[in-house]
């Protein structure tokens, strides 16, 4: 198995302050990968960096594509479609109007139409609420807009920034059902950050925890989970 | 009666100018949380450049879209030289920029076209429209022109692709970057736009106010009075706030005592102190929080 995303040496940078020091990952194509820690660990920085959201240095190879030297833009046009903490809704605009901006860099029409159908039979709360202005929806609406919104890019890579945030337990597990869903049916490859350890492990096949800034473990989810040490010292439950 | 109908009818004619500048400036206001003071300047350019054309022969509709054309490209070109590379810098920075701008339009013009006051051609005429002494068929075709201009924006904004991604860039711009929008392009596109829709209000009000460097000074404080009374991150408010201020000074011309055509202007500028005072977002505008 080739790796979809190479990730060597990457250091981020807010202003002054050094966030990252040196992390180096790999994603394989089509695996659900979870990045761990405790916050202020770096994992809203390492994603922000695979989008050149934030000033880093290093290299971040996407199928053999150098994404250093690119646009946020183009490197989302590459396929890659990033949830970002808080949602990123468009909130005063419409629940269908957020879906097609999701596919707004796509030029097939007719298969927006479709996609957009799609995503109200996977998601029929955002079908009933179609026209409705998408600030108005509840947190976890909104978090079902936000990965339907990064689905209308028909993306190979999605990152998502904890989707748990703010959400209702039973809610978190319908949406990591419906992402082990999009994993294994729609083969897309996914890179997600959470705080919520333990939902994350039972969800993802592999599993990297990050310590200021470092990769400081990273294994099988199982291992990972099941690993005394790891879990108080990282993990914290 | 009849004198209160034929304001309002005045006043909603030149209200119509006050609309376009007003949304102009909002536009850019929307892009680059800026107020553009050179707003004004674009626009009598721009009429200067249609005046010049008609002076070459071009018949006035042709004249008017080569000028629309020409607007547009100079409002992206004055956008990618100058207000791209200052980016984030302060507001100072930004203002210095404008009055820059301002300056530097105002100067070329004089130069080119000299100072004397020149007679700009209505396309509509003078005569009474329809036959009635309330409002003249050059006042009419302003108000039908800003209409058109407005249905034509509203249908762009609602129903283009690329009206959604400007939308978006501009009320979201980093979820607009994640969803693969080149925001950079928006806001060039933004300010051709705005040059535009500034050069359509220089053409319509230069029958009224003559064609002069300065003619723009005094219609783009309505212009700004307009968008702080509608909302500055409406463009639907700033469009009423232009039909709201033209009616406004009409009236207040007429029947406060004292003020007549001189203290006219001093009025839009009270206008923009008591919105500012007593509601800051503008009667359509909404509050904007922003993490510091």
């Amino acid at each position: 198995m080739t790796a979809m995303l190479n990730v060597r040496d990457l250091r981020a940078y807010y202003g002054q302050v050094q966030a990252l020091h040196g992390l180096e990952f790999d994603l394989q194509e089509g695996s659900l990968t979870t990045l761990l820690g405790a916050n202020g660990a770096g994992k809203t920085t390492t994603l922000r960096a695979i989008c050149n959201m934030v000033r880093s240095t290093g290299s971040i190879e996407f199928e053999g594509t150098k994404l250093s030297s690119r646009s946020t833009e183009s490197i989302v046009k590459l396929g890659i479609a990033h949830v970002p903490q808080g949602r990123g809704t468009f909130t005063t605009m419409t629940v269908e109007e957020n879906l097609q901006l999701g596919a707004i860099s796509r030029k097939d029409k007719k298969a927006i139409t479709s996609d957009i159908d799609r995503m109200y039979a996977h998601f029929p709360v955002l079908k009933q609420r179609h026209t409705q202005q998408a600030g108005t929806l509840s947190g976890g609406e909104q978090q079902m807009l936000a990965v339907a919104r990064a689905l209308m890019l028909r993306p190979r890579l999605m990152l998502l920034d904890e989707p748990s945030f703010g959400l209702a337990p039973l809610v978190v597990r319908d949406l990591f059902k419906i992402l082990g869903k999009i994993n294994r049916e729609d083969k897309v490859t996914i890179l997600v950050v959470e705080q919520n350890a333990q939902l994350a492990l039972e969800l993802a096949d592999k599993a990297y925890v990050i310590e200021t800034g470092r990769i400081v473990m990273s294994g099988k989810a199982d291992d990972i989970a099941n690993n005394e040490d790891v879990r108080k010292s990282y993990l914290g439950y | 009666m009849e004198l209160l109908l034929n304001q309002v009818l005045a006043g909603i004619a030149t209200g119509a100018i006050y609309a376009c500048m007003a949304l102009a400036v909002v536009m850019i206001y929307q892009a680059i949380d800026h107020l553009n003071f050179a707003q004004g300047e674009m626009a009598m350019f721009s009429t200067f450049i249609a005046w010049q054309l008609l002076q070459w022969g071009v018949p006035y509709w042709g004249a008017f879209v080569i000028t629309l054309a020409l607007s547009f490209a100079g409002g992206i070109v004055i956008e990618r030289a100058l207000f791209k590379p200052l980016g984030n810098a302060p507001v100072l920075t930004h203002v210095a920029g404008f009055i820059a701008l301002f300056a530097i339009i105002n100067s070329v013009a004089g130069l080119t076209w000299d100072f004397t006051i020149k007679q700009f051609p209505s396309p509509f005429g003078s005569s009474p429209f329809l036959g009635s002494q309330l409002i003249s068929t050059h006042q009419a075709g302003m108000i039908g022109v800003t209409l058109v201009l407005l249905l034509l924006l509203y249908f762009f904004f609602q129903f283009t692709r690329i009206g959604l991604a400007m939308r978006a860039a501009a009320a979201q711009p980093e979820s607009a970057r994640l969803v693969g929008i080149n925001t950079s392009w928006m806001i060039a596109l933004g300010w051709g736009m705005a040059a535009a829709i500034g050069s359509i209000a220089g053409m319509l009000i230069a029958p009224v106010v003559f064609l002069e460097p300065n003619m723009m000074g005094g219609v783009l404080i309505y212009g700004f009075a307009a968008a702080v009374l509608g909302g500055l991150s409406s463009p639907f408010g700033a469009v009423v706030g232009g039909f709201l201020v033209g009616i406004f000074e009409n009236l207040a011309g007429t029947y406060i005592p004292g003020v007549g055509n001189e203290l006219k202007l001093p009025i839009a500028l009270a206008l923009i102190v008591t919105v500012l005072v007593v509601k800051p977002t503008g009667l359509f505008g909404r509050a904007i929080v922003k993490r510091v």
